[in-house]
C-alpha cells in the first residue's frame, strides 16, 4: 500500500523527514549556470546543490528563468535554436556537458515530466509507460512487472490496470500526467525534473501527483518548478527562489522549505511567498 | 417509483414545421422567378436558370431575414446562399463528370475486359473481342514504381525540412515548391532526353515510372512537411528527455503520429499521377500486350489506352475510350479506399 503522506503544516513538513541522509549517490550539482537565448542572458550564476533523495522546489514569477535553469540539467536546452549557456552540471561529480558524454545516457539517468500532459498519442497505455524502454533500445527481463510497478508508483495502477491496451488520449488530465510520471520511471532514472507537473490540472489531480511526488522522493532525487506556494510547502524538502529584476533570472535564496516560507533571509522573498509582490 | 417524470429531450433551436413550408415558399418562389426571368428575358439556357435561382434564392431569404429581423440577419442569410452557390459550383462539374463517365462507359464495360488485352484486337474491332487488361496491370505497375520510388524521397526530404532543419532547409523548401508546378510534359522530355535516348535506348514502365516520380516528390515532401510541422513539439520534446536519439524519436512517436496525415500525403501524389498522360506517350510505348517486366519493352496504361482509342474514332473505339476512363475512376477510388482503411486501421487498433 502506498503510504499516503498529509501535511498539515509547514512544520509538519520539515519534521516529516529526515532530509537528504539516503545513500544512493552524490545527487546533482550545478555550478554557475547561465544561459542565454541568442542576445538575451535568461539566467544568470544559478549554484544549486541537489543532494540525493531530497524535493527541491522552485518557484518564483513566471519568465524568471525557473524551466530554463532545468532544461540545462538535462540537456534539453540544446534544442532551443540560438541556444546558449556557461557552467558545469555534475552528476556523481561528472559535468554532462563534458566532451564525449553520450547524451542520451544522460537523459536516461535525469528524467523529466513536462507542464503539459504529453502521453504519445499512436501508443496504448501500456506502450507509453514502456515507450522509453523501446526509445533507448533498454532490454529489461519482465517487462509486465515493471510497467505495473512504475504504473503504482504514480498512482495510476488502479484506475487502468483492465484497460492498458486502450489509448493514452483516452485518460483525463491529471491521470494523463501521471502516465507521463509512469512512463518517465520506467527506465529508472536517479533525477527526476517535474516542469509545472499540476499547473494544467484540477486540485484532485493535483493532490495525487503531490503524494506521488512524495512516495517517489523515497527513492530518487525530485526537482520541481511550481507557481504554487502552498504545493511547494506541501512537497518539498527544499525551496530555491529565483527572481528576475528585468534581467536575467538569479536565484535569490535557497533554503530548507520551512524557512523559505517562515522566515526568509532575503526581502523579496519574503514579499514574494506573503504574496506581497512587487 | 419517482413521482418526477424526466423531461423529454427536445431541441429547441431545430427547425419547426412551420419554418419548413416558410422554407420550401421560399425555395419556390425562387425557382418562380428564375423561370418567369428566363421567360421574359432574352437570357435563354440551362446556366440562365442555375444564375437566376441563386440570384434570386439569396436575393428572397436575404429579403425574408431583413422582413423579419434586420439588417445583420439579411446579411448572414445572403452569405449563407454564396456559401452554398460555391458548394454547389464545385459539386455539379464532379457530378456532372462521374454521370457522364458512367453513362458513356458502362455500354463498354464486360467480363471480357478485365481478361483480355490488345494484343490481338485493334479499337476499331467489335467490342467483344480484346480488353485492357494490359492497361490496368501497366497503370498499376506504373503507380507501383513510382510508389517505391518518391514516397521514401519525399518523406525523407519532408523529414529533413521539419526535423533536421538543417542549413539546406529553405533552398529545398523553394526547389520543391517550384517543382511542384513543373507542367508533367517536362518532366517526360527530361527523362527522355536525360535517360531514355542516351542510356537505355527502349520504352519501358521504368522509364515512365521515373517521369511520374519525378512529378510525385513534390506532392508527398509538401503534403508531409505540412502533416509533420502538425506534431506537437511536446512529443518530440517527450521522446527525446526520455532518452530516445532523434531518429528513434523520429520513427517511434513523430512518424506514427503522423500516420494518416501521410497516408493522405500518398494518396494525393497518387491522385497526381495516376491519370497523367503527357510523359506516358512520350516514354513507355503503349504496348497492347500485357508485359509483365516493367524494365523492358513497351507497358501499357489506362491513360495511353484511352487516348489511342479515342484517336481511333469508329464508334466502337470512343466506348472503349470511355469504359477505359470508368475502370480508371473505379481504381483510383479503389486505392484511395484501400489506402484510408489501411491508414485507420492502424490508428483505432
Amino acid at each position: 500500500m502506498e503510504t499516503r503522506v498529509k501535511p498539515t503544516s509547514l512544520a509538519y513538513v520539515a519534521n516529516a523527514r529526515t532530509i537528504g541522509t539516503r545513500a544512493f549517490g552524490t545527487g546533482l550539482e550545478t555550478r554557475g549556470i547561465h544561459a542565454w537565448f541568442g542576445k538575451h542572458h535568461v539566467l544568470s550564476d544559478i549554484n544549486l546543490d541537489f543532494a540525493a533523495g531530497t524535493v527541491t522546489a522552485l518557484i518564483g514569477p513566471s519568465g524568471c528563468g525557473k524551466s530554463t535553469f532545468i532544461r540545462t540539467i538535462n540537456r534539453m536546452h540544446e534544442f532551443i535554436p540560438r541556444a546558449a549557456m556557461a557552467g558545469e552540471v555534475l552528476l556523481d561529480g561528472r559535468d554532462v556537458y563534458s566532451r564525449g558524454t553520450d547524451v542520451t545516457k544522460i537523459r536516461l539517468q535525469i528524467g523529466m515530466v513536462f507542464q503539459k500532459p504529453n502521453p504519445f498519442p499512436s501508443m496504448t497505455i501500456g506502450e507509453n509507460v514502456l515507450s522509453g524502454l523501446k526509445l533507448a533500445q533498454l532490454k529489461v527481463p519482465n517487462k509486465d512487472d515493471l510497467l505495473e510497478e512504475c504504473l503504482v508508483s504514480a498512482g495510476l495502477w488502479n484506475e487502468v490496470k483492465d484497460r492498458l491496451n486502450a489509448h493514452g488520449g483516452s485518460l483525463s488530465g491529471g491521470q494523463q500526467q501521471r502516465l507521463c510520471i509512469a512512463r518517465a520511471l520506467a527506465v529508472r532514472p536517479r533525477v527526476l525534473l517535474m516542469d509545472e507537473p499540476c499547473s494544467s490540472l484540477d486540485p484532485g489531480s493535483t493532490l495525487r501527483i503531490e503524494e506521488t511526488i512524495r512516495h517517489l522522493s523515497e527513492t530518487m532525487t525530485i526537482i520541481v518548478v511550481t507557481h504554487n506556494m502552498q504545493q511547494a510547502a506541501r512537497v518539498s524538502d527544499y525551496t530555491a527562489f529565483f527572481l528576475s529584476d528585468g534581467g536575467p533570472g538569479q536565484m535569490i535564496e535557497v533554503a530548507p522549505t520551512n524557512e523559505i516560507f517562515s522566515r526568509p533571509r532575503d526581502q523579496r522573498t519574503e514579499n514574494y511567498v506573503t504574496g506581497r509582490f512587487g | 417509483m419517482s413521482t418526477l417524470a424526466a423531461p423529454k429531450p427536445t431541441k429547441p433551436w431545430a427547425a419547426r414545421p412551420k419554418d419548413r413550408v416558410r422554407d420550401g415558399l421560399l425555395l419556390l418562389t425562387a425557382l418562380f422567378a428564375s423561370y418567369g426571368f428566363v421567360a421574359l428575358t432574352p437570357m435563354k439556357g440551362k446556366l440562365a436558370y442555375f444564375a437566376t435561382f441563386f440570384f434570386f434564392y439569396a436575393l428572397f431569404t436575404s429579403g425574408y431575414q431583413f422582413y423579419s429581423r434586420g439588417s445583420a440577419s439579411a446579411k448572414d442569410a445572403a452569405v449563407n446562399s454564396i456559401v452554398l452557390i460555391g458548394a454547389a459550383l464545385t459539386i455539379l462539374p464532379i457530378g456532372s463528370i462521374l454521370w457522364t463517365v458512367i453513362q458513356k462507359g458502362a455500354p463498354g464495360i464486360s467480363f471480357g475486359l478485365f481478361t483480355n488485352d490488345m494484343a490481338l484486337a485493334t479499337p476499331t474491332d467489335p467490342l467483344s473481342s480484346g480488353g485492357l487488361l494490359h492497361a490496368i496491370t501497366g497503370t498499376i505497375t506504373l503507380i507501383i514504381l513510382s510508389l517505391i520510388m518518391s514516397v521514401p524521397i519525399g518523406i525523407l526530404t519532408a523529414l529533413y525540412l521539419t526535423e533536421i532543419k538543417g542549413s539546406l532547409t529553405r533552398p529545398i523548401r523553394f526547389l520543391v515548391q517550384a517543382m511542384s508546378g513543373v507542367p508533367s510534359i517536362v518532366a517526360g522530355l527530361f527523362i527522355l532526353s536525360a535517360v531514355l535516348y542516351p542510356i537505355t535506348k527502349g520504352y519501358s514502365g521504368f522509364m515512365g515510372a521515373l517521369a511520374l516520380t519525378i512529378l510525385m516528390i513534390p506532392t508527398i515532401a509538401r503534403t508531409s512537411e505540412e502533416v509533420l510541422n502538425l506534431i506537437p513539439n511536446e512529443l518530440r520534446e517527450a521522446g527525446t528527455a526520455l532518452g530516445g536519439t532523434q531518429w528513434r524519436t523520429v520513427t517511434m512517436i513523430v512518424l506514427p503520429a503522423a500516420r494518416s496525415g501521410l497516408t493522405t500525403a500518398v494518396i494525393l501524389g497518387v491522385a497526381r499521377i495516376a491519370g497523367e498522360t503527357a510523359p506516358i506517350l512520350l516514354l513507355t510505348g503503349g504496348g497492347d500486350r500485357v508485359n509483365p517486366n516493367a524494365f523492358s519493352g513497351p507497358i501499357g496504361s489506362l491513360p495511353y489506352y484511352i487516348w489511342k482509342s479515342f484517336n481511333a474514332g469508329s464508334p466502337e473505339a470512343i466506348t472503349r475510350a470511355w469504359a477505359g476512363l470508368l475502370v480508371l475512376l473505379a481504381l483510383i477510388l479503389l486505392l484511395f479506399t484501400c489506402a484510408r482503411f489501411l491508414s485507420a486501421r492502424k490508428i483505432a487498433r
